[in-house]
């Protein structure tokens, strides 16, 4: 498999004043990063009696097996879901096809919780699909169908899977529109079939596009709250937020979850040095590979194997949402504050997003320019926030934010003799800085996978052309990176708009977003009043959707190179 | 000229926004951090501000409101802290973050069972643990909560996850009543009664129920009220309608096992006043009646009626042990769940 993977050329070269700078940049970021560790550290330290022998004796073995299997059956979902259609849409024509492309992306809006409530409501015996299939069959007992139930470890696999594969997709398909044709049609002039050269050229030089995506996506099914406790899902995580809320134990949580921590990071790694030395940017070809043609059978099953997976994911849960919609405005209207939820959602995703790629940037950027050691170390740890649930994190963040928040209105307090309160919770930037926290890995992965894709040739013949670090990345990454910033900066902000629990615990006074406007009303089973937010929520996920996608075709029709 | 008039209408708009927003500020402001759905405290707050001109500031924290407030520390902009469930009241007094109240208005409307003894929080209104049942399917007028792990219910039982602070409350209540080992005798007895995997919401019991997923289960009373009212649209109404309510005792047959939400003074509070004040209206006829009417609650004050769709499923006789003592055995409720692999 690694020997289709060009060796990497050397660029060792000695620490330079602009290394520092980069190092103390990254140091700075991987420090903020650490400031939730921190606190969760903290509350760890203050020791949690008793707790663990009950805890090992008997949550933890269940709820450890519950988490493998379910981030196996996601993974493997993913995988499959996210490889397989990316491959489709780039390397064959069929039916389909171009809709395809940017509306595989869809699910993406879909907020775990509001994926968990709508396929609840759907199959349950007593609701529309169920209730219509008796009608057709003239079965009368409710029970008398038998079908699986959602409230399950499979069905969380199911229901998680289909609104995470995007996290593959998304990278993957960037990798193989980009991947020039020549080395595919190379492997194809000695002798292999499609199948073969994806299988020996096309997915080999995926991996870490490959690697990126389905590492987000299983983060994201590790860390999720809201559909594994709706589904009876026992999972480490849900452990962690039981052992807070129920056994009334923060400083047990916060070990848990430090624990926890420890083992993703580690896996995290392993991955990493499984892909160190390697090189995966190929030569860049003037024309994208051709697709084949498919015609018949072949692509009809292209055309089912896409579209399901969209109306699985998206479709399914967004008619829901317009049908709960539809009968909540004419029983009472639009709720009068839809359009101020709407603001703060977009408003905080969109600062949150742009930070975030900004930092991102400077990351990756570093990561590239200088070879040294600890700061690839530093780039990891900058990541750390999509590690820990972000129930965890918001409460780690705390007291970080809180201690500096308490430090300035004390200053300010023996200056002016007057308390300006805590002016970082009440003004949004603990949300801010939670929700960049949060997401930073997003754009980390995606900006650094984007940089595989531009081989470190060009970067030295620019600098023996005598350009410096500002002209190579203003002119040359940045162009060539626009595709993987337009993606991580969509996967940032949508991640943003459906972000509940550091919302719900960071938040300013009397500000509402979309999401915590649905979780208030999902909390009270009123669903309904619940859906036009959540409505909102999938739709304005849906426009950089489409934005990206008419990048996407621009991108397509006009090769860079 | 047009202009002009215009720029004068401007400014004398101007103006008197100032000035109301002078009268307002005058009156003061009160700071709200809540675990209640925004939807339930938002019409007592906006009643309470009409009344007495106190801005009402809420922020609708989930989890960690306990730790946000420990954290923010003496700076703190938080007066009154509400919360559902006594367990967490007694968490908030127990962790030194709130203050105690000497309210005479307050010791007179709320009974000394359902508030803190030094006024360190107050029960604000109340909900019962009780029974959903077939309509159908289960003949039975009567039932206890140990009922609940007859073998003849084996397949029939739907809960939410025993670690639900609602469950182990009441699962702490039997095991101040019954000891320990016989908590556990029947936690395990009605765990094999499951028909499906403890899971979902309150509400979801009904609905199972008329599914015909089972037969029985436990669940809140307000629920009861969200559903038969319609307030959560015409499919609940059938989930409603498809249950018969019992009002269970425990086998030695005192009483139901209620739970209350309350709200307490923050420690730090910079507005203590208005915080007294809005205790004392939450506690009020006008407050009592809306939790009553909006979200179908029993009131804690003497004298204000249910909604009539919980006064209905008939005359609540609260449990006499004392709130304080089941909030102790919250703890080995909570592990006993485990121990029985109850949510399994």
């Amino acid at each position: 498999m690694s020997d289709s993977v060009l060796p990497a050329p050397s660029m060792q070269a000695a620490p330079t004043r602009s290394d520092r700078a980069w190092v103390i940049g990254s140091a700075l970021v991987a420090l903020l990063a650490l400031a939730p560790i921190g606190g969760l550290v903290f509350f760890a330290s203050r020791g949690s009696g008793e707790l663990w022998p009950h805890l090992i004796a008997n949550v933890l073995p269940v709820a450890a097996r519950t988490t493998a299997l379910l981030l196996l059956g996601v993974g493997i979902l993913v995988t499959i879901l996210g490889i397989g259609t990316a491959w489709l849409v780039t390397a064959y024509r069929f039916p389909g096809r171009r809709l395809f492309e940017w509306a595989l992306l869809l699910p993406l809006s879909v907020p775990s919780y509001v994926m968990a409530f709508a396929y609840l409501d759907v199959v349950h015996p007593v609701g529309p699909l169920q209730t219509g299939l008796r009608n057709l069959f003239g079965i009368s007992d409710p029970r008398g169908l038998p079908f699986p139930e959602i409230r399950s470890l499979g069905g969380a696999i199911l229901l998680l899977g289909l609104i995470l594969y995007p996290y593959v997709y998304l990278p993957v398909r960037a990798l193989f529109v980009m991947q020039s044709a020549s080395m595919l049609e190379a492997s194809r002039t000695l002798g292999a079939g499609r199948f073969r050269a994806f299988r020996t050229v096309a997915l080999p030089l995926a991996r870490p596009a490959v690697a990126v995506g389905v590492s987000l996506a299983l983060m994201e099914a590790l860390n999720d709250i809201g559909a594994s406790e709706f589904l009876g899902v026992r999972t480490l995580t849900v452990a962690i937020y039981t052992t807070w809320v129920t056994r009334s134990s923060i400083e047990g949580a916060a070990q848990i979850a430090l624990v926890m921590l420890a083992i993703v990071f580690a896996l995290v790694l392993l991955e990493r040095l499984g892909r160190r030395g390697m090189n995966y940017s190929g030569p860049r070809g003037n024309t994208p590979a051709m697709a084949q043609t498919l015609s018949g059978v072949s692509a009809l099953s292209a055309t089912l194997a896409c579209a399901v997976p969209i109306l699985l994911g998206f479709v399914v849960p967004a008619s829901y949402l317009v049908v709960s919609a539809v009968r909540r405005i004419r029983l009472g209207g639009l709720p009068p504050d839809l359009w101020v939820w709407t603001g703060n959602s977009v408003f905080f995703a969109a600062i949150a997003a742009l930070l975030t790629l900004a930092v991102g940037l400077f990351l990756a950027t570093a990561g590239r320019m200088s070879r040294r050691k600890t700061l690839h170390g530093m780039i990891r740890l900058a990541g750390i926030g999509y590690a820990i649930p972000g129930t965890v994190l918001a409460v780690g963040l705390l007291v970080p934010i809180a201690g500096l928040d308490n430090w300035i209105a004390d200053a300010v307090k023996s200056v002016w003799g007057r308390s300006p309160g805590l002016i970082l919770m009440s003004s949004g930037a603990a949300l801010v800085l939670a929700y960049c926290l949060r997401f930073q890995a997003i754009s980390i992965g995606g900006i650094e996978s984007g940089f595989t894709r531009i081989a470190p040739s060009i970067d030295m013949a620019a600098r023996s052309l005598g350009a410096g670090t500002a002209r190579i990345s203003g002119g040359i990454h940045m162009p060539l990176l626009s595709p993987a910033l337009a993606a991580a900066g969509l996967l940032v902000f949508v991640d943003c708009m459906k972000e509940l629990p550091a919302t719900l615990l960071l938040r300013p006074f009397n500000f509402e977003t979309l999401a915590t406007y649905v979780y208030g009303e999902a909390a009270r089973g009123t669903y309904e009043d619940g859906a036009v937010a959540a409505l909102v929520i999938v739709l304005v996920g849906m426009l950089p959707v489409a934005l990206l996608a008419r990048a996407g075709t621009r991108e397509r029709r006009k090769p860079p190179g | 000229m047009l202009s002009l008039t215009r720029l004068i209408q401007g400014a004398a708009a101007a103006a008197l926004l100032a000035t109301t927003t002078l009268a307002a500020s005058a009156a003061g402001e009160v700071n709200v951090y809540t675990t209640r759905e925004p939807g339930l405290i938002q019409p007592l707050l906006e009643t309470f501000s009409k009344e007495t001109g106190i801005k009402a500031n809420v922020i609708f924290v989930k989890e960690g409101l306990a730790e946000r407030v420990a954290t923010e520390g003496a700076n703190s902009p938080a007066d009154v802290l509400s919360v559902v469930d006594f367990g967490n009241l007694i968490e908030l007094s127990d962790r030194g973050l709130t203050q105690p109240i000497q309210s005479a208005v307050l010791e007179e409307a709320i009974p000394a069972n359902l508030r803190d003894p030094n006024g360190q929080w107050f029960g604000l209104s109340m909900r019962a643990r009780v029974i959903y049942a077939s309509k159908d399917r289960v003949k039975d007028e009567t039932l206890t909560y140990e009922d609940l792990a007859d073998p003849r219910f084996k397949g029939k039982v739907c809960i939410r996850s025993g670690q639900h602070p609602y469950n182990t409350s009441l699962i702490a209540a039997v095991i101040a009543k019954d000891g320990a080992e016989a908590t556990k005798t029947w936690l395990t007895g009605v765990k094999d009664n499951l028909a499906r995997k403890a899971g979902g919401g309150d509400r979801d019991v009904a609905r199972d129920i008329l599914a015909n997923l089972c037969d029985i289960g436990i669940a809140n009373s307000y629920y009861v009220g969200l559903m038969r009212s319609g307030k959560g649209g015409p499919e609940q109404v059938e989930w409603g309608n498809a249950i018969r309510v019992i009002l269970p005792t425990f086998k030695d047959k005192a009483g139901t096992h209620v739970n209350v939400s309350g709200a307490a003074v923050a420690k730090n509070a910079p507005n203590k006043e208005n915080a007294v004040k809005l205790l004392e209206f939450l506690a009020s006829q006008e407050a009592q009646e809306i939790y009553a009417k909006a979200n179908f609650e029993y009131p804690v004050r003497a004298g204000v009626a249910p909604d009539p769709i919980i006064a209905e499923l008939g005359t609540l006789t609260v449990d006499p042990l004392p709130l304080t003592d089941v909030a102790k055995q919250r703890k080995q409720a909570s592990e006993l769940v485990d121990v029985v692999g109850f949510d399994g």
